[in-house]
């Protein structure tokens, strides 16, 4: 079978997890459904010949469903059934997104067929990356030799990401009940 | 060419989702799943046909490798999104423990 067909296979399922993540009710079920299609993405990365990207997404998939779950799980709330304009708002954007949809069909068409990339840079990286890096894994030789600057922006922005989630989270905060307790104490 | 078109819906079922959900949870999921697309839409564009992957050994010719320039690209992505998943969850957290609620509509007051 070739890769193409694999690829519309996974493709599929992957579409049907995401619109079942997206319109379940349990929180646990659509986290799950949720790593359904990062595993996707993780095996579609094996049959497009990127094993260091397979290994990374799978390696982000196992955190994030780490981090969702802890952070989400048995937090329950009050929820309101959607009204009917917020219905109608829904369709709207559903037909908006379809002739988005319809209009790109002619974008996608300019492009170069699957299968067949345009390569100008990359061949330079393929010809010479061995000699200039001395890397057998040339996209190691990219990440770290040629695009080097990229990469240290990358950690930049990590860095900050981290900085920023922790930063948020020492923040102490007052819970309406908190403040309801303090107003009955005043009183 | 239909694999392009598939990933993009992939993407439109992400905007759908940050655009009429009004759970935070769902919310960032679907920006989970717009990160999905985009990267896979990048590595499909950089498939050639009948290639291996671009790492060198015996036996493996130059010419018959697939384009490693955007796998260096995407790989810097998935780390990043990582990170900001890890942020947006941090003040979802903190939002729940101030108004009880991931409803985007019950969390209205900006101050105190």
């Amino acid at each position: 079978m070739p890769v193409e067909y694999w690829l519309i296979f996974i493709l599929i399922v992957m579409i049907i997890a995401s619109i079942a993540a997206l319109e379940m009710e349990d929180v646990l079920s659509s986290i799950v459904a949720i790593g359904v299609v990062g595993l996707g993405v993780s095996l579609s990365f094996l049959f497009l010949q990127a094993p260091d990207l397979a290994i990374v997404q799978f390696l982000f998939e196992i955190f994030a469903l780490i981090i969702l779950v802890k952070a989400f799980m048995g937090k329950e709330y009050h929820k309101e059934e959607p009204s009917r304009i917020n219905k109608i708002l829904a369709g709207i954007t559903v037909i908006t997104l379809a002739a988005i949809f319809i209009f790109s069909v002619s974008v996608f068409e300019l492009l170069p067929p699957f299968g067949e990339p345009l390569m100008t840079t990359s061949q330079y990286y393929l010809d010479k990356g061995a000699q200039d890096t001395g890397a057998a894994n040339l996209v190691s030789s990219i990440i770290l030799d040629y695009r080097a600057y990229d990469t240290l922006g990358e950690i930049t922005v990590l860095f900050t990401a981290i900085l920023g989630a922790f930063t948020i989270l020492r923040i102490k905060t007052k819970s309406k009940k908190d403040k309801t307790e303090f107003s009955h104490a005043a009183k | 060419m239909i694999v392009y078109l598939l990933c993009f819906v992939l993407l439109l079922v992400g905007l759908y989702g940050v655009l009429t959900k009004r759970d935070l949870i769902k919310i960032i999921l679907s920006i989970g799943i717009l990160g999905y697309a985009v990267n896979l839409l990048l590595i499909l564009f950089a498939y050639r046909k009948g290639s291996i992957y671009p790492i060198l050994a015996k036996g493996k010719e130059v010419s018959q490798m697939v384009d490693p320039l955007p796998q260096a690209l995407v790989l810097t992505s998935i780390v990043i999104e990582l990170g900001t998943t890890a942020m947006l969850v941090a003040l979802a957290i903190k939002l729940f423990e101030k108004y009880e609620t991931f409803d985007i509509t019950q969390i209205r007051r900006l101050k105190g």
